[in-house]
């Protein structure tokens, strides 16, 4: 589970977000929908990749390469203060917070890889309700953190890797977008 | 819009990456087939396996492509316009799999560039492979 960590507001929320499993194990079965058939190389393959990841680095350079690849995905950050510059997004704490706490919530699903619908439903709700995200944006930080993570395994990403990688980003994007009506 | 220092940097990049047009090529065609299987269905009449021929070949003519493109970025639509006819005309490939071909070469970039891949770089290189799906796609229709 992700540690309890002091920090911002929004980590605090996520934290709460992804609290209690047994609700969410009810509208998982409750939902009846078809869970994705993982294959234990599929699953050797998300884990490999996830060891060798440092959470703290890819995430705060994930979220800094979105928001300065994509810069209409700053709309969601006027909280976060100075993101006038490519130096200012990169040393702005809130943006590596922020990069650390996607990068935990992701943990979350690598764990329990056949229950990622529920492990993301209430953020879901909280990104569609509360902050009002186009779900589109999720697919860019997805191929951020992809891109950042090549930088970092090189030639250990291989295709094969970076197809079941994408495959788990997949879900994940979608179970994000699934409770937006 | 690319920034004086963004196209140069981009010269900087591709004319390195000039240097191994066919296992970047390559590989961004394997990353491709492999995470997005139906790319696969413009290939049918060619050996797309690893190391096969056709696939270093087809790989290197593309990369050397961009490579020319990156040398002529003001004027990629008379650049390119020789490969815009063929896409549109012969080839007919459903243009939203520039988008993908172009994230896989970013990967296969990123994988050797390493910490060099930075995020300027990034939106560089996305912006350029962006500018370039679009002249490809222009006499769609």
């Amino acid at each position: 589970m992700a540690e309890k960590r002091r920090g911002s507001v929004a980590d605090h929320h996520v934290t709460k977000l992804l609290g209690s499993s047994d609700t969410r194990r009810h509208s998982e079965q409750h939902s009846g929908g078809t869970m994705v058939g993982w294959t234990e190389a599929e699953r050797r393959a998300i884990r490999y990749v996830w060891e060798k990841i440092e959470v703290d680095v890819v995430g705060p350079q994930a979220v800094a390469s979105v928001l300065i690849v994509y810069p209409w995905t700053q709309r969601y950050f006027g909280a976060f203060g100075n993101l006038s510059s490519v130096s200012a997004i990169l040393n702005n704490s809130k943006v590596a917070e922020h990069g650390k706490t996607v990068l935990n919530s992701l943990g979350l699903a690598v764990k329990d890889l056949d229950n990622i619908k529920s492990t993301y439903a209430k953020l879901s709700e909280f990104h569609s309700e509360e902050v009002n995200v186009d779900p589109d944006n999720f697919r860019l930080l997805a191929d951020c953190i992809t891109i950042v993570i090549a930088t970092k395994l090189g030639s250990a990403f291989s295709p094969d890797v970076q197809a079941v990688w994408q495959k788990f980003l997949d879900v994940v994007v979608s179970a994000l977008s699934r409770e937006y009506h | 819009m690319l920034s004086k220092y963004e196209k140069e940097l981009l010269v900087t990049i591709w004319d390195k990456a000039a240097d191994h047009a066919e296992e970047i090529g390559a590989e961004s065609l394997l990353r491709m087939f492999a995470c997005f299987p139906k790319t696969k269905t413009y290939f049918a009449h060619l050996d797309i396996s690893p190391q096969s021929e056709h696939l270093r070949s087809h790989g290197k003519k593309i990369i050397l492509a961009v490579v020319e493109g990156a040398k002529n970025i003001s004027t990629l639509t008379t650049t390119l316009a020789p490969l815009s006819a063929l896409h549109a005309y012969q080839l007919k490939i459903h243009p939203t799999n520039f988008k993908l071909l172009s994230h896989c070469i970013l990967v296969t970039l990123a994988c050797r560039m390493k910490d060099e891949f930075t995020p300027v770089a990034h939106a560089a290189l996305d912006k350029f492979l962006s500018a370039l799906a679009a002249v490809l796609a222009e006499k769609y229709r």
